[in-house]
């Protein structure tokens, strides 16, 4: 049950070619979505109730209907920065099945009546990006991008962009300016995208195992894609687990599955001997779960309810033989890095958490610098133009809410033996 | 009280400043657009750039695309390289260095021609990275042949601890790897074939759990 939709036959050799792609039935959604109304193909994607699997969760057809009708200059890009901590879904299928992407986001752009598209791709995935470029060049030569595509009348273009190694660009502003050779700081929102996006054009912004969903639903009709999965969670999701379980590796589920089936039964759980002790479920800027929440289900209103979200659908699993302060210090460490600079309470907040962390971490901490620390987290939700200020905040104040006995443990010993170091530092 | 200017120190460019001799030439305006006729721009080069500028609406789009040509050829963002691109750009120097400065993957200053990238987010770290990037420094990081560095989640993490070396990911990689790794690169060598991602076979149990 790991293969459903979007991993169907993803292990067949040449997959990444358009002949064993159109044999196995590709592009043939393409040529039915062009025999209807671009009206008519965002019902049906509203219809589906696909919830955008970038992170935000939005759904994608009512999205897609954001965008102003009439003849002006639209876009479609699709976001493959992937750069969430722990997610590495997209890589696999921009890797093994660059069609079903192409042809997801040509169909995207049939129904919003864009003629300019890109991939926005992160840097690092150079084997990636040459996959789709290659991609995308039979694409042309078959007649399925161009200025006119099967005799349509719709012509479209599709270029892959490269970034240069920015969290930030994930951040679909950020990503826009950085698309546009700028340095990749979000935007003030609104005007959103759907209305003044790249170059200032209404432009749909959507994630790749988003557009790669959209043939499918096109071929089996709304209605039997709403039935998979359960309410609100309509579909599949392919998961990354990682950390430290037996089986790392994506998989694909059906939206609602128990979260113990996927971390014990698909992955194979913790290393022998250990138990689960945190997992964060929607890559590194989800509140953290402990073991008792693994009965959940996994979908988007149950890990909602459970003060967490679904995220981009990286599991990251820690066990018991980690302390919750390493993970706090990693996980502040990445977005202090990573913070843009743009909003004080991100550029000041994120920096200022892994400075205290690192205190904690060298024993000069007090249990006082738990509440101060809290504190910050509270003053950055909210208060940025984008979401990475958040995305630190929420993990570590879940962390601290959820562990705060092991903190103050940890601040206790950490300095008695600093002490105990001063005093023998002192005596010699 | 009136200054007798002459009898103010000045340094080279004008600069009132000791040290800022180099950095600074007060008069040189810096937001001028290098001159095609007398800015020399290697045809590859100016070649490469114009092809990433005719993909988009507007030329300026194509300033990340540029400066990693100019980093392919120089090693570096050089400063006559970022002039070069900014001439073909038709955009000025500070601009490029502005962009270029905000990402990773770019260097503003000469760094070793072998770019290894060491994963040391959650997820990597789980499974050992620091000692991972203990070992590539101890054992490249005196080398200037060897960048190395500490890097954020390359989206690799089935591979964890992994690095990506020139592009290419490697993993899950052994601190006594990294000897051989170096060895390889130094010989003009693949690193460590059996490790890539990229060569690993696609129906790999391990890598997917039992799908097939």
């Amino acid at each position: 049950m790991t293969d459903i939709l979007l991993f169907r036959g993803i292990d067949e050799p040449g997959l990444a070619t358009i002949d064993v792609y159109e044999r196995r039935g590709g592009y043939k959604a393409l040529r039915s979505a062009l025999g209807q109304t671009p009206e008519a193909l965002i019902d049906t994607l509203k219809g589906a109730g696909l919830r955008g699997r970038g992170g935000a969760g939005f759904n994608m057809g009512v999205k897609a209907s954001f965008l102003p009708k009439g003849n002006i200059q639209k876009y479609v890009v699709c976001n493959a920065d992937e750069s969430e901590p722990g997610t590495f879904k997209d890589r696999e299928l921009m890797q093994k099945n660059p069609h079903q992407l192409v042809e997801g986001l040509i169909i995207a752009a049939y129904a919003v009546g864009a003629s300019k598209s890109f991939i926005y791709i992160r840097g690092e995935y150079g084997l990636q990006a040459d996959m789709l470029d290659a991609a995308i060049g039979e694409a042309e030569a078959a007649g399925y991008l161009g200025d006119d595509i099967l005799g349509s009348g719709f012509g479209l273009s599709l270029y892959v962009s490269r970034g240069a190694g920015a969290y930030i660009c994930g951040e679909e502003t950020g990503l826009l300016d950085s698309l546009e050779g700028k340095r990749g700081n979000p935007r003030l929102k609104p005007p959103f995208p759907a209305n003044a996006g790249l170059f200032q054009g209404p432009t749909l912004i959507n994630n790749v195992e988003t557009l790669s969903t959209i043939p499918h639903i096109i071929e089996m009709g709304a209605e039997a894609y709403a039935r998979i999965g359960v309410e609100n969670s309509a579909g599949t999701k392919l998961v990354s687990i990682s950390g430290n379980v037996q089986r790392p590796g994506n998989y694909e589920i059906e939206l609602g599955m128990s979260s113990r089936d996927i971390v014990f039964g698909l992955a194979g759980g913790p290393p022998e001997g250990r138990s689960v002790k945190l997992w964060f479920p929607g890559g590194s800027s989800s509140p953290v779960l402990t073991a008792d929440d693994l009965d959940l289900s996994y979908d988007f209103d149950t890990l909602a309810k459970a003060g967490s979200m679904l995220g981009s659908g990286a599991i990251i699993v820690v066990d018991d033989s980690n302390s919750v302060v390493d993970i706090a210090l990693w996980t502040a460490k990445f977005y202090a890095h990573e913070s843009c600079g743009k909003c004080t309470p991100c550029r000041e907040g994120t920096t200022w958490t892994h400075t205290m962390l690192g205190r904690i971490k060298d024993g000069s901490a007090t249990p006082m610098d738990l509440d101060i620390m809290a504190s910050v987290q509270e003053h950055i939700i909210g208060n940025c133009l984008c979401v990475l200020g958040d995305a630190m905040a929420m993990p570590i104040a879940s962390m601290i809410q959820k562990f705060r006995s092991e903190f103050e443990e940890y601040i206790e010993t950490a300095r008695a033996r600093s002490e105990q170091a001063l005093v023998a530092g002192a005596a010699r | 009280m009136t200054i007798d200017p002459s009898s103010v120190a000045r340094y080279a460019g004008g600069s009132r400043i000791p040290g800022w001799d180099d950095s600074a030439d007060l008069e040189k305006d810096p937001a001028v657009v290098p001159d095609p006729a007398t800015t020399p721009v290697p045809d590859d080069l100016r070649a490469e750039i114009e092809a990433e500028m005719a993909k988009y609406p507007e030329p300026e789009a194509a300033t990340i695309a540029a400066l990693k040509a100019v980093q392919r050829r120089y090693g570096w963002c050089s400063p006559e390289g970022v002039v070069q691109a900014a001439c073909v750009l038709q955009l000025t120097p500070g601009d490029l260095v502005g962009v270029g400065s905000f990402y990773d993957m770019l260097n503003m200053r000469p760094a070793g021609r072998n770019a290894i990238y060491v994963c040391t987010n959650i997820s990597c770290s789980l499974c050992g990275a620091h000692d991972l990037f203990a070992a590539f420094q101890e054992h490249a990081g005196d080398d200037h042949d060897f960048q190395v560095k500490s890097f954020e989640c390359l989206g690799a993490c089935d591979i964890a601890p992994m690095a990506s070396v020139n592009g290419q990911y490697v993993g899950p990689l052994d601190p006594a790897d990294v000897p051989t790794l170096l060895q390889q690169l130094r010989d003009g060598q693949e690193p460590l074939p059996e490790k890539q991602l990229a060569r690993r076979p696609s129906a790999d149990p391990n890598a997917r759990g039992s799908a097939s």
